[in-house]
């Protein structure tokens, strides 16, 4: 008997589950039922950046732009131009592809657009190296004007897409591709432009975003079987960096671990380094991707064979703390 | 605040003839302006900015419900859209601002200067008449489009033009934005190409050939015009044609000469990138473009009105 295209339909991987993903399609759909302003633009990708969520409820606030983003995000300045909120979706390094678009028309041109993107890092997984972008917080970064953030979990994710709707101004915000670890209650408050201790300790700060900050805290735990109290920072907002915490902590712990699912050069270390050299310099280690393309795998898998894990984080306190103390030779 | 006049209703023109009579003046002053304006500056793209005069007279003149007022405290979001997408031209579109109303003329010797408000391609957060940021090919259209799309959204009848240069539309990004605005039957949008067939280096047919142009615009669904964009009736006429196309964006494919109305620049591609003028160029393209003997000095020594 022949196969019916109508009976045997595939099993689509598309966006499911507690992903970052996921939660921000949910949030901003919800969100946005009183702002009608706010519009979504997709580069046929809604499957997968969880705003088929927003294309099921607001059709005709749903614009369909193809497999080109570069056009797509010069529009959303043209949009944004008639007072209109869009949001410009796709995943993180088609984002690459029209940076030249989102510095030119969005962010020169003070344009009030939202540039949301999915499948950042690492945690892309087994699409391999073509579509983990390890790049963007660094590229995104070093636009005059570009607001960066990178949410932790599902709640904070829900409460960053309130608080990116009502922000005016230029945006670049990851979501994430693979179920997320739940981190947060649904009150979880979220602040543009502020880090949260989210664990305290003395002896260091482990400043994370994004899937890190997950493996940041199981860092934190494994320290103390050495009896090392590790605060963690949860670091949502990339740029405007918050100097102010870092100061402190600096001033608390003297010593940093950052942790990124993103290259180690221009990436949240990068913010962070910045911040503390001018103001209180002290020992960092960076955790990320050292400047290499990713491959296929497992995220997990992959966390833990380009050092991202939180043994990974766990040893680079180790290390930071060696310098701290004035150890010589730590490596 | 008052709101500019819908196009039709504005015209204090009897005929297409009294049209091109009073207009032809306006696109020449625009010509003097601009090359007066890239003297001062001591660098800027004068070629492609005589091509585009008469399409800016056109537009500014009769066609855009735009006013200063527009763009006031409040702007007028129901007021046209035109963005110059070849953004080098940057010099024409001030001059056509300083012609009708947008800018002082006298600002216009500070072109491309420290300071200055007029950026060597137009920059909206400084001269908010331009709309968007431009100078890099192929985003000004799309963000034309962008504008089309929003208008309509809100229900506004205003309309969205978008001027490419000929070489512009080597970019991607165009063809994308091609598709993209016939996909979503954008009718309130009009792109004039202004086909000079010169580009940076050598004529277009030399480093990408584009033809056939009107037939690629077809093949993508648009409603094609073509003209002479040298002719203010003709212009006229086409973007008349265009706002009554339904259901599809229309095209003007502009047939032009770089460098129109200065002898010396007439179809060369030397003076399509950014050249310095000397004073003696300056002199006789100002004569060839006729102005007087002693507004040339006045405006040589920077005293433009």
């Amino acid at each position: 008997m022949a196969i019916s295209v109508e009976t045997h339909k595939p099993q689509l991987i598309g966006s499911a589950g507690d992903s970052l993903r996921e939660a921000f399609g949910k949030a901003l759909t919800e969100a946005a039922e009183f702002r009608p302003d706010v519009v979504v633009l997709d580069a046929d990708i809604a499957g997968g950046t969880g705003l088929h969520h927003f294309r099921a409820k607001y059709p005709d606030r749903f614009f369909q732009f193809g497999i080109a983003e570069q056009n797509m995000m010069a529009v959303a300045g043209g949009l944004a131009a008639t007072g209109l909120t869009p949001f410009v979706t796709t995943f993180a390094v088609f984002c690459l592809r029209a940076i030249e678009q989102a510095r030119l028309s969005i962010a020169y041109a003070k344009r009030n657009v939202k540039i949301v993107a999915s499948h950042p890092g690492l945690d892309v997984g087994p699409d391999g190296a073509s579509a983990q972008c390890l790049e963007d917080l660094a590229a995104f970064r070093a636009i005059p004007g570009m607001t960066v953030i990178s949410p932790a979990d599902p709640a904070e994710m829900a409460a960053a897409a309130r608080a990116v709707m009502d922000h005016h101004g230029p945006l670049y915000m990851r979501t994430g591709r693979s179920p997320a670890k739940r981190l947060f209650d649904d009150d979880h408050v979220f602040e543009i432009g502020k880090g949260q201790i989210i664990r305290d300790g003395r002896d260091l700060t482990i400043v994370a975003c994004g899937v890190e900050v997950a493996r940041a805290l199981e860092a934190a735990d494994l320290l103390t079987s050495t009896r090392v109290s590790a605060r963690v920072v949860n670091m949502a907002t990339i740029k405007p960096i918050d100097r102010a915490l870092l100061a402190r902590c600096a001033e608390e712990t003297g010593a940093f671990v950052t942790a990124e699912d993103h290259n180690i050069l221009g990436g949240l270390g990068a913010a962070v380094a910045e911040a503390l050299a001018r103001t209180r310099p002290c020992p960092i280690e960076f955790i990320g991707v050292d400047d290499v393309f990713g491959q296929s795998g497992d995220p997990s898998v992959l966390a833990e064979a380009y050092g991202l894990g939180a043994s990974s984080i766990a040893a680079a306190a180790e290390r930071v703390l060696r310098r701290k103390r004035g150890d010589a030779h730590v490596h | 605040m008052t709101k500019a006049a819908p196009r039709a209703e504005r015209q204090e023109f009897t005929s297409l003839d009294d049209i091109a009579v009073k207009l032809a003046p306006r696109a020449r002053r625009i010509r003097q302006l601009s090359i007066a304006s890239i003297f001062h500056a001591g660098s800027g793209h004068p070629g492609g900015a005589l091509s585009a005069a008469d399409m800016l007279a056109s537009l500014y003149g009769a066609e855009l419900n735009v006013s200063p007022a527009s763009f006031g405290k409040t702007p007028d979001n129901a007021r046209d859209r035109f963005i110059l997408s070849k953004g080098h031209a940057a010099p024409a579109l001030y001059a056509a601002g300083a012609e009708f109303g947008f800018v002082k003329p006298a600002s216009l010797k500070d072109l491309r200067r420290y300071g200055s408000l007029l950026q060597g391609h137009p920059h909206v957060a400084d001269t908010p008449f331009a709309e968007t940021s431009t100078g890099s090919l192929g985003q000004g259209f799309s963000v034309a489009i962008g504008a089309a799309l929003g208008l309509r959204h809100q229900g506004l009848s205003a309309r969205s033009y978008a001027m490419l240069g000929d070489g512009e539309m080597q970019e991607g990004e165009v063809w994308e934005g091609a598709m993209c605005a016939a996909h979503h039957r954008l009718d309130n949008l009009c792109a004039l190409v202004d086909y000079n067939k010169l580009q940076s280096d050598d004529f277009n047919a030399r480093i990408m050939g584009l033809e056939p142009l009107g037939d690629k615009w077809r093949a993508f669904g648009w409603h094609v015009i073509e003209i002479n964009g040298h002719e203010i009736k003709q212009i006229i006429a086409a973007l008349t044609e265009a706002g009554n196309t339904k259901d599809r964006p229309s095209v003007i494919i502009a047939h032009t000469i770089k460098g129109k109305g200065v002898s010396y620049m007439e179809n060369g591609p030397l003076w399509h990138g950014s050249v310095k003028l000397s004073e003696d160029d300056t002199r006789r393209a100002l004569s060839d473009l006729g102005l007087d003997k002693g507004e040339i000095d006045r405006w040589i020594h920077g005293d433009i009105r």
